[in-house]
């Protein structure tokens, strides 16, 4: 079982991981997009301000009569210095040569214009930079020159800026992700649940309860499984039927020949003399008597079933079943010579069940009352009507109950101390399955001195 | 073009090929055979001394190997050199600051936390000193004049006594002296007036000096009655209780110096050298370097700043003062206002700072 749950994990954790996992990628794609967005913008500003701080140098840039000025405004580097962990170089080079500044900084890839900065990316001093460029052209020593203005900046504050921004986005996806799973939890738990209930419907049937599911209640996704489950019942439920068609025939049609071969046995004991031949003949009357009996019961039994199956209870007097069993076993009472009576036993107790299926269950704890009886004992009934139920209890004075009382009431179980008594081991299972039926009780019970305490609860009508 | 060739051997002086930096004294503290931090620094060993002392009293495991050096050769030490020194300290915060945007600097995360923003510079870059820059003026010879209150009063006053001021200015030489050319383009920036200053100096005929002590020196010995922009724990060295001196921090503004500490890329022992600039940035060593300076660095530490204090910024700005056509044209100017403009400024070798 443990195997087969490593093998198919389990919907609701499938279903958290599914949502986790994609949730995850959700989060790494936003902080990617994120850090991206950040470096892009930030890029695009401190180009701004680069290109800016190149122009104020170039602008700085005056000719006198004795050459070239650069009132340098420190301001400029200030401003370019006060973001992140940047570093400056700059350069001002008349056509080619380095006047101020430092020395060997990379060359524009291409002149740059007056009005156009220029700006692109290149190492220097073991880091990348990014480089703006500028173009003045001035009148050194009366010649016309272009001056180039070149000054780079470090990219740390960029990095940096976009790698916290980054950074908070992760957070913000990492409260999100553990948002999503808890979420998830609760959610797949509420999407599972009719799975849990449809499961729990089925766990609650009693044994014989081949009913189909209630379809509509199902969600839609669980229709064919519901749908599936249903067809299966059907066709247990058919199988099942047709098992019972076919044991109900067989019991059926062996009863009939039984009797005509029970009565044959019957008729050539009496003609018969011969003490052997006689006494041969009862031991096979008795186990044709048992097996016909059996077959009555396995009849009786399956009316049972298919009645409790389509079970429709109508108002009916409980006290009024029980005198007509009696009064149906009185006969076979007299026969044994036991004394069969009923004191205290009320005018009437209305009940709601099925009278042919409470008649069976009389005849049944009746019949085993006097079977286990010993000649000239004496078998009581009683009715008591208590709480919500009716309790019809049969005592006898017989040989009482083996140790475990319960698995009496099993199919084709019979006592350890009834091995002399004829029996199919159905009659306490048709009482049983009466009482299931009518959401009843059956329970036997020891009695005081000797003998049993049979009682069929039955709720009040 | 003459001044493209001279902006031309600024940059050949700044990056003399082949010799060596120059070292001006060389003192070891703690004791033998310990972990040796080498530190390279501007002050001399009177103005560090108590610190280091400190440092290898407190931590018997070190040895620090000081080197005294002007600033310029602090940063060819680094820049050319390449010398693997621990720590370097230098009030040259242009020259810092180019060492730092210039890839040399290590990053020292653990140290610039604690710090206000004004006094670090990213993880690499720590002030350890605010110097005022101070103007000293002999209330002997004076003669009753009032003390001038701002730079203006300066310049009114030297204009109405050129007989008594000429030849009696001390100044530095912004071509011989790193920090005298940088506090001139501080003033240039920042005072509209400096020109004019310049002017009436450069006719009282100004000295023009390489160093804060020569200038008190001169001072000192009645050479001269003023001495313009000087950094201050000179003065607390030099001339601690001399009551003829008075000290005066114009009203307009007072230029203070940060004095910065940077634990080189290339350093043998850079966790020695952090842990040596931790002790420096402790609360009783900055009680020590406040005394020596004048002027405390962390509020609280030592007597209250004056309101009119202008530390200098410590930020990518500085970058611009090593320009050399912004050099070079302040420099021209400057030789202007001195009314001397045939004479080419001579290189000095010889301790600038």
């Amino acid at each position: 079982m443990s195997g087969q749950s490593r093998a198919v994990p389990s919907l609701r954790r499938r279903l958290v991981w599914q949502l986790a996992t994609l949730s995850l990628l959700l989060v790494l794609a936003l902080v990617t997009g994120v850090r991206y967005a950040a470096e892009t913008a930030s890029r695009a500003s401190q180009d701004a301000v680069l290109g800016a701080a190149v122009n104020a140098l170039a602008d700085a840039l005056r000719t006198s009569d004795q050459g070239l000025e650069l009132d340098l405004p420190p301001a400029v580097f200030s401003m370019l210095g006060a973001m992140g962990e940047e570093r400056l170089f700059y350069s001002v080079a008349i056509n080619g040569t380095v006047i101020s500044g430092y020395d060997g900084l990379p060359a524009p890839p291409r002149p740059p214009g007056q009005l156009v900065s220029l700006f692109w990316r290149a190492a220097w001093s073991g880091a990348d930079l990014t480089w703006a460029a500028t173009a003045r052209r001035l009148l050194v020593d009366g010649r016309l020159a272009d001056v180039v203005v070149t000054l780079g900046q470090t990219r740390h504050g960029q990095t940096a800026i976009a790698r916290e921004t980054a950074l908070r986005a992760a957070w913000v996806g990492a409260g999100l992700l553990l948002a999503v799973i808890a979420t998830g939890l609760l959610f797949t738990r509420s999407a599972l649940e009719p799975i849990d209930r449809l499961a729990a419907a089925i766990a609650r049937r009693g044994p014989h309860d081949l009913h189909p599911l209630h379809q509509a209640s199902a969600p839609r996704e669980l229709q064919p499984f519901v749908q599936a489950l249903n067809g299966f019942i059907a066709r247990l439920r058919s199988s099942l039927r047709m098992t019972e068609t076919f044991v109900v025939e067989a019991a059926h049609r062996v009863r009939t020949p039984l009797a005509l071969v029970q009565t044959e046995a019957e008729l050539t004991l009496a003609e018969t003399e011969d003490p052997a031949l006689r006494k041969r003949l009862r031991r096979m009357i008795r186990a044709i008597g048992e097996s016909s009996r059996s077959a009555s019961q396995i009849l009786d039994h399956a009316a049972v079933r298919s009645r409790a199956e389509r079970f429709s209870p109508s108002s009916l007097d409980l006290a009024a079943l029980a005198r007509d069993g009696l009064r149906a076993m009185a006969p076979l009472a007299e026969l044994r010579e036991i004394d069969l009576d009923a004191p205290d036993l009320p005018a009437s107790c209305k009940i709601r069940g099925d009278a042919r299926l409470i008649e069976m269950a009389l005849r049944n704890l009746l019949d085993n009352a006097l079977k286990y009886s010993a000649p000239e004992g004496r078998v009581t009934l009683r009715l008591k009507a208590g709480g919500r139920m009716a309790r019809l209890s049969v005592l006898d004075e017989g040989r009482g109950l083996p140790d475990d009382p319960e698995m009496l009431t099993g199919r084709f179980v019979r006592g350890a101390n009834s091995a002399d008594v004829v029996g199919s081991g159905l009659g306490l299972t048709i009482v049983a399955e009466v009482a299931a039926a009518h959401g009843g009780d059956f329970a036997l019970t020891p009695r005081e001195e000797k003998g049993t305490c049979a009682t069929l609860s039955l709720p009040l009508g | 073009m003459r001044h493209l060739v001279l902006a031309l051997g600024l940059i050949s002086l700044l990056a003399r090929p082949g010799a060596a930096f120059e070292a001006e004294a060389v003192h070891d503290f703690g004791p033998e055979g310990a972990a040796q931090i080498s530190v390279i620094g501007a002050n001399d060993l009177p103005a560090i001394a108590p610190v280091l002392s400190a440092f290898v009293g407190a931590q018997p495991g070190y040895r620090v190997h000081y080197v005294q050096a002007a600033s310029t050769e602090i940063f060819r030490a680094i820049h050319d050199d390449r010398v693997p020194f621990d720590l370097v300290l230098s009030s040259a915060m242009d020259l810092q600051m180019r060492l730092v945007n210039d890839g040399f600097a290590a990053n020292v995360p653990d140290v610039g936390g604690h710090l206000p923003g004004w006094q670090h510079w990213r993880d690499q870059l720590f002030g350890i000193a605010l110097e005022p820059v101070i103007t000293l003026v002999s209330r002997r010879g004076l003669h009753g004049l009032p003390l001038p209150r701002t730079r203006r009063d300066l310049i009114a006053m030297l204009r109405e006594n050129p007989e008594r001021f000429t030849g009696r200015i001390a100044a530095y030489d912004p071509a011989r002296s790193g920090v005298g050319y940088f506090l001139l383009s501080q003033d240039d920036q920042y005072f509209e007036g400096f020109w004019r200053l310049a002017e009436v100096m450069g006719r009282l005929n100004v000295r023009q000096e390489c160093c804060s002590d020569d200038m008190i020196a001169q001072l000192r010995a009645g050479e001269v009655l003023i001495a313009y922009n000087v950094v201050s724990s000179y003065v607390s060295r030099f001339a601690p209780d001399d009551p003829d001196l008075v000290r005066l921090s114009f009203e307009d503004y007072t230029l203070a110096l940060l004095r910065t500490a940077l634990i080189p890329r290339i350093a043998a022992n850079p966790q020695a050298g952090a842990e040596l600039l931790r002790h420096i940035l402790s609360a009783p060593m900055q009680h020590v370097i406040a005394e020596l300076s004048g002027t405390p660095l962390p509020e609280g530490s030592g007597p209250a700043s004056a309101a009119h204090l202008r530390p200098i910024r410590l930020d990518a700005g500085l970058l611009a003062y090593g320009d050399q056509l912004r050099r070079a044209g302040a420099l021209n100017e400057w030789a202007a206002a001195m009314s001397q403009p045939d004479e080419a400024p001579e290189p000095c070798h010889h301790a600038p700072q």
